[in-house]
């Protein structure tokens, strides 16, 4: 038995499939993992995602702190509750975990993978000392993501006056607490939606009252399917510790202008150097299926592999994010032994429902 | 529960065979499509090829993963569900009946006795959940 969420036999009565997920036993699907995709991108979904972590970091020096812990830049947010994604490096800038951060000021709000809990809070407790941080775990919080084109006016109905006057004035990427609630406009599926921090005894309660508005329960087979439809990374898929930020389509979340961030003048090698492979996107000319570690293919020679690949629902084909050291109009997937003809594309192919991805120009 | 229909008979790897006539029509189990979820797309044989009984001859894909299909008896592929093509998702709605896979004219219909009756399979899998 793993670790279990204030909603797991919630869970267990609409008769889910339950996996273990990092030590935590999570629901991959509620019947049908097609069904849930679609429901998302049609309407709106609820997943529990309170295996992740919450941190809270306390102390006056907390921007200080971040702007030596993370890739991107916190200053360059200008709005109370703006939310930042980035990439928090070692010193040879290899990727320990990719977070969320929401700059609400003293303290801070973070949310990190849960495979990636102890070494995450190890390192950040590492880092905190020299700025009188206090790294502090939230374990009395239980998190829902409601995602999709319906979400946020089904969501609103159901919450107090003040939460509801809170969603309203919410910009995408920005989160605030409200009630004892903090409520983001982020999100890990392509969609709008809203991420919810909530207490425990709060969470069955609001689970309930979603599916009753008819927001559909929607497992992690699903989640996983959506963000890379959306072509948003899965740490320990699509980067690790032995990928930097440029090797992982992050770097628009690489800010190094005068910093010296943690992984800073590794990652400024690397740059310099440019000659390092790239993240991009590949989706399948014929139908089939493309799936992790399958190898990559360059006018017949050997580029790279997939990291993470699925048949897309929305787009029904094969579609992946490869890392490949280089890319032409003949690209080929190994798959079973055949030479699958692929092209490759931007490492984004679906957003609010429509197609999105392009073919890349070679290089 | 999945259902095992007695009039089949089953390989451990959960494909099912019945005798039509003197064809033999090949599928995967109710619990191998429950098991693998949503299938999204499958890879069916030639007609007209050879295979042996063990062969691998298509492949089924589905959400979570890919798996091969293996020839339950020797024989020659006469036809191939070319519905599938457009609709796996048969192959979880309708397992013993529209989501077949391939049909095959036996080298000897009598080796089909040598597979597992729906007892002996469901203990199989019994085996796998527990």
């Amino acid at each position: 038995m793993g670790q279990l969420t204030p909603l797991f036999d919630e869970h267990g009565r609409l008769g889910a499939k339950i996996v273990d997920f990092g030590g935590w036993d999570m629901p991959i699907h509620y019947g049908s993992q097609l069904e849930e995709h679609h429901a998302v991108r049609c309407d709106a979904g609820v997943f529990d995602v309170s295996h992740m972590t919450v941190v809270e970091l306390h102390g006056v020096n907390v921007e200080a702190y971040l702007d030596r812990l993370l890739a991107n830049d916190i200053k360059r947010l200008n709005r109370a509750g703006q939310a930042m994604y980035s990439g928090m490096l070692n010193k040879d800038g290899g990727v320990i975990d990719d977070l969320i951060v929401y700059r609400t000021g003293n303290p801070c709000l973070v949310v990190v993978n849960c495979a990636t809990r102890e070494k995450d809070l190890a390192w950040m407790n590492q880092q905190a000392g020299a700025f009188d941080i206090d790294v502090r775990e939230r374990n009395d919080v239980a998190i829902l993501a409601v995602q999709g084109p319906a979400a946020i006016e089904k969501v609103s109905g159901l919450v107090t006056d003040a939460q509801r006057q809170c969603i309203a004035e919410l910009k995408p990427f920005q989160g605030a607490w409200s009630d004892g609630w903090f409520i983001a406009r982020t999100g890990y599926t392509g969609e709008r939606g809203l991420e919810v921090i909530l207490p425990v005894e709060a969470a069955v309660p609001f689970w309930q009252a979603l599916l009753a508005a008819d927001v559909k329960p929607i497992g992690l087979g699903a989640r996983d399917t959506l963000r890379l439809e959306a072509g948003m990374n899965l740490y320990g898929n699509d980067m690790d510790e032995s990928v930097t930020p440029l090797e992982s389509n992050m770097a628009s979340t690489v800010f190094l202008d005068g910093r010296d961030f943690i992984g800073a003048s590794a990652i400024r090698a690397q740059q310099e150097a440019g000659d390092y492979p790239r993240l991009i996107g590949l989706v399948m000319q014929g139908k089939g299926v493309l799936r992790a570690h399958y190898p990559v293919f360059s006018e017949g020679e050997p580029v790279g592999e997939i990291t993470s690949g699925a048949f897309s629902p929305t787009l029904q084909l094969g579609i992946a994010l490869a890392r490949v050291a280089r890319t032409s109009a003949q690209m080929t997937v190994e798959i079973r032994g055949k030479q699958v003809p692929v092209e490759a594309v931007t490492p984004s192919f679906v957003r609010n429902g429509k197609a999105v991805w392009k073919p890349l120009e070679h290089k | 529960m999945a259902e095992f229909p007695t009039e089949l008979k089953y390989l451990a790897t959960h494909e099912w065979a019945k005798l039509d006539g003197d064809i033999v029509v090949v599928g995967i189990s109710d619990h191998a499509q429950d098991a693998l979820g949503d299938v999204v797309y499958v890879e069916l044989p030639e007609v007209g090829a050879s295979v042996a009984a063990g062969d691998e001859v298509a492949v089924v894909e589905s959400v979570k993963a890919a798996s091969d299909i293996y020839a339950p008896i020797a024989g020659s592929v006469v036809a191939v569900n070319e519905a599938l093509e457009d609709s796996p998702e048969l192959v979880n709605e309708s397992p013993y009946e529209e989501g077949w896979f391939f049909k095959i004219t036996p080298a000897d219909s009598a080796a089909l006795d040598g597979l597992l009756s729906a007892a002996a399979y469901q203990a199989v899998c019994d085996d796998e959940d527990h």
